[in-house]
């Protein structure tokens, strides 16, 4: 008891130290401590951004870009890495060696080399060994598009097609109309339009599921399942989705090669892809083990009843062994998704501009203000951990043992 | 182990809150070595040799300081910085003074609270494309992809440049010089930018320099000097003095082949005053009497330094145009040593 209370009054006088000495240091140098340069003009350019921004907009502005830069590839990451990891966990254990070693190599392989490494690493392959816009260009050129003309893997990034609507909601411009030219609509994509459409397919997917659950009550009830049961949930998603997408009008906007680089599409960079595989890829190796550990964790007994009652070996997988060893994998899994989230801070490595780079590398470098830069990078991190930890937790709770 | 580490703690953030305070001056004596920031490579301007010994137009400066204050122009740390960590490792005290290419404007002078201490070469931001991209000026560049070094003025000019031609590009930020270098070969961006010293000096390292062009707009101002932290005034004299030492000496005549001769003592009072045998311009500094004449002669004077590392007889190939001196229409103007 005595030592803790030393301890605690040890740890309140290092924080009192240390403050006061920030407070000093920063009088000595002159400066002061505010958040108002969130405020002033940014005056850089951002390559990538799921928001309107340009260099006229402000560095709290630039921050928000970045953050949604780091939620998207963190979002990727994780789903790739689950999808990667829970495969390669489950064929480790398989049976079949070539397949159990490979696995064994990539595991070792990834989770061994640094992530910073293999960033590099994807990015350089990725950089040196596709080919540059403009050997698209010409008669004979060196390289050309695939899948139909329709997507361009270049030394900057992936175009493919985007879906546009010609009668968008958010409103379309007009191209002007020249001699023998008439006026033509510029399709574009409105953030509305697409809200549109993902609210009609989740509503799709809900009214399913209720479906399914009236067609099981049925088939209980009656022991007939309604015919077409499949059908129907099929159609209740697709239907309303090709009506609107009919309705608005859409049509694909393919890239193609004008001045220096292609235009048109979605443009993935390098950058993101290269983080994304690499984020994936290295964690996809942790969560294998995890799941393979959560898979041992079930007791053999299992395997052999479900054998015994005539399972199949997959059907065993997936409705008896994964369940349970859900309970398992879940805490640890969660960490795996915060270390995806945090990793993805070596984004400026490839360049790739995540909120590390701009609030907290190119903002405090061109205000000054690191002190409350990195302040603001911490919260940052620490919210979004805690949201994750928070979401995952709630899953958690929803798949452990419940002991009545 | 809880308790070890705190006292850990405590006696780092101790040194640190020394560290502020104190004199730098005092600081790099008792040290015995010049703790001098520099790029993480640029061919001309500081890049390590062969047998990893850091040389340059920027390392000189730093070989200079430390001749002038230590009397041992070996006596440097050189401590390589991109340009997001630069100002973080000045300020923090990591480093005593930073020669890094580094662009000398307002609001680093005023707001991020450093002192810069002099200009040691007067430069402006450049385009390097292929030569067989065809473009021969940059208001051709419309949707290029851009390779920038991220945390320089540059990047900030660029914007201001593509905006106000109303012209659109995409950026690809870089961290440091070998990078962009990569990125720019392999065709990942259509241009390069920075300063035109650096485009020529990045230019030379290429196996085939010829195939590439410097575009001849220069979009900006970009005066390069030493700098400091704020608020130490005898150590930004020193620096300041000490490169003004080197210009006045090419001026005067003064070179690392003659400086000691000269020092005996000469008919010209100003060069006797700038290499100490007449008054004692050293010890109002705080340093010996020689401090001048042991900078010229472990570097030389600016003009050596520059003709040595940058100038039209290397590789990188730069006439001295700005960078002449005053007298040979150039800007380079030393105040009087008096």
């Amino acid at each position: 008891m005595t030592i803790q209370v030393v301890a605690f009054a040890l740890i309140l006088a290092a924080i009192w130290f240390l403050g006061r000495n920030i407070v000093h240091n920063l009088e000595e140098l002159g400066k002061d401590f505010n958040f108002s340069f969130l405020n002033s003009r940014a005056g850089y350019d951002i390559n990538q951004r799921l928001i309107e921004y340009s260099n006229d907009s402000t560095h709290g502005r630039a921050a928000l870009v970045g953050i949604l830069n780091t939620l998207l590839v963190a979002f990727l990451g994780c789903i790739l890495a689950t999808i990667l990891g829970v495969i390669a966990g489950v064929l480790r254990l398989s049976k079949n060696w070539i397949v159990g070693r490979l696995m064994t190599v990539y595991v070792e392989g990834f989770r061994n080399i640094p992530l910073l490494l293999w960033i590099i690493l994807i990015f350089a392959v990725m950089t040196e060994s596709t080919p540059q816009p403009r050997d698209f260009r010409g008669e004979d050129a060196e390289a050309s598009m695939i899948l139909g003309e329709s997507v361009a893997v270049t030394n900057r990034g992936i175009y493919v097609p985007n879906v546009v609507f010609t009668r968008s909601l958010g409103g379309n411009e007009m191209t002007e109309a020249a001699d023998g030219v008439e006026a033509a609509v510029i399709p574009t994509a409105a953030a509305i339009d697409w809200l549109l459409v993902l609210v009609l397919l989740v509503g799709g997917v809900f009214a399913s599921k209720a479906i399914g659950r009236w067609a099981t009550r049925t088939q209980e009830a009656t022991g007939v399942r309604p015919p077409a049961t499949f059908w129907m949930q099929l159609g209740v998603i697709l239907g309303p989705f090709v009506v609107v997408m009919l309705v608005l009008g859409a049509t694909l906007d393919i890239p193609e090669l004008r001045g220096f680089n292609f235009s048109g599409g979605i443009h993935m960079r390098n950058s993101l892809i290269a983080l994304w595989f690499a984020l994936s890829l290295y964690t996809g190796a942790f969560i294998a083990e995890i799941v393979r550990a959560g898979i041992m964790a079930v007791s053999k007994g299992q395997t052999e009843a479900a054998f015994a009652l005539g399972l199949r070996p997959n059907r065993t997988m997936n409705l008896v062994i994964l369940p349970q060893a859900m309970r398992v994998i879940i805490p640890p899994l969660i960490s795996q998704y915060l270390n995806l989230t945090k990793n993805s801070s070596l984004a400026i490595a490839v360049g790739y501009m995540d909120v590390r780079s701009t609030l907290g590398g190119i903002t405090i470098n061109q205000t000054g203000r690191e002190l409350e830069g990195m302040l603001l990078l911490g919260l940052f991190y620490l919210v979004t951990s805690l949201v994750i930890s928070g979401v995952m937790n709630i899953y958690n709770n929803s798949v452990k043992l419940k002991e009545r | 182990m809880k308790k070890s580490v705190l006292l850990g703690t405590l006696a780092v953030a101790g040194l640190a809150a020394g560290a502020v305070s104190a004199q730098t001056l005092d600081e790099v004596r008792a040290r015995g070595a010049l703790n001098c920031g520099v790029t993480t490579g640029l061919v001309g301007f500081a890049a390590p040799d062969a047998n990893g010994e850091w040389e340059g137009f920027d390392v000189g400066v730093c070989r200079a300081v430390a001749a002038a204050v230590l009397g041992d122009s070996t006596a440097v740390n050189f401590v390589p910085t991109t340009g997001q960590t630069r100002f973080t490792a000045l300020a923090s005290g990591e480093i005593d003074m930073l020669a890094r290419n580094t662009t000398w404007t307002f609001s680093r002078d005023v707001d991020l609270r450093f002192e810069f201490t002099g200009i040691n070469y007067y430069d402006g931001q450049g385009f390097m494309v292929p030569r067989e991209l065809g473009v021969s000026s940059a208001m051709e560049l419309d949707g290029a992809t851009v390779c920038i070094q991220t945390g320089t003025t540059t990047e900030l000019n660029l914007a201001d440049f593509f905006a106000s031609n109303n012209m659109s590009y995409e950026p690809v930020p870089i961290e440091t010089n070998a990078e962009a270098q990569q990125q720019y070969l392999a065709g990942a961006c259509d241009v390069y930018t920075t300063d035109a010293s650096g485009l020529a000096a990045t230019r030379a390292t290429f196996e085939d320099p010829s195939a590439h062009v410097v575009l001849p707009e220069i979009i900006s101002k970009e005066p390069l000097g030493p700098l400091v932290r704020h608020g130490d005034n005898e150590w930004g004299d020193i620096v300041r003095w000490t490169l003004n030492a080197l210009i006045a000496a090419e001026e005067l005549g003064v070179t690392s082949a003659n400086v000691a001769e000269l020092a005996a003592g000469t008919e010209n009072p100003e060069i006797n005053r700038l290499l100490g045998s007449e008054g004692d311009l050293g010890g109002m500094l705080g340093l010996s009497s020689d401090w001048a004449a042991n900078a010229i002669s472990s570097v030389g004077n600016y003009g050596e330094l520059f003709e040595g590392n940058i100038g039209e007889n290397t590789p990188i190939g730069l006439a001295r145009g700005l960078n002449a001196q005053w007298t040979d229409g150039g800007l380079l103007y030393s105040p009087p040593f008096r």
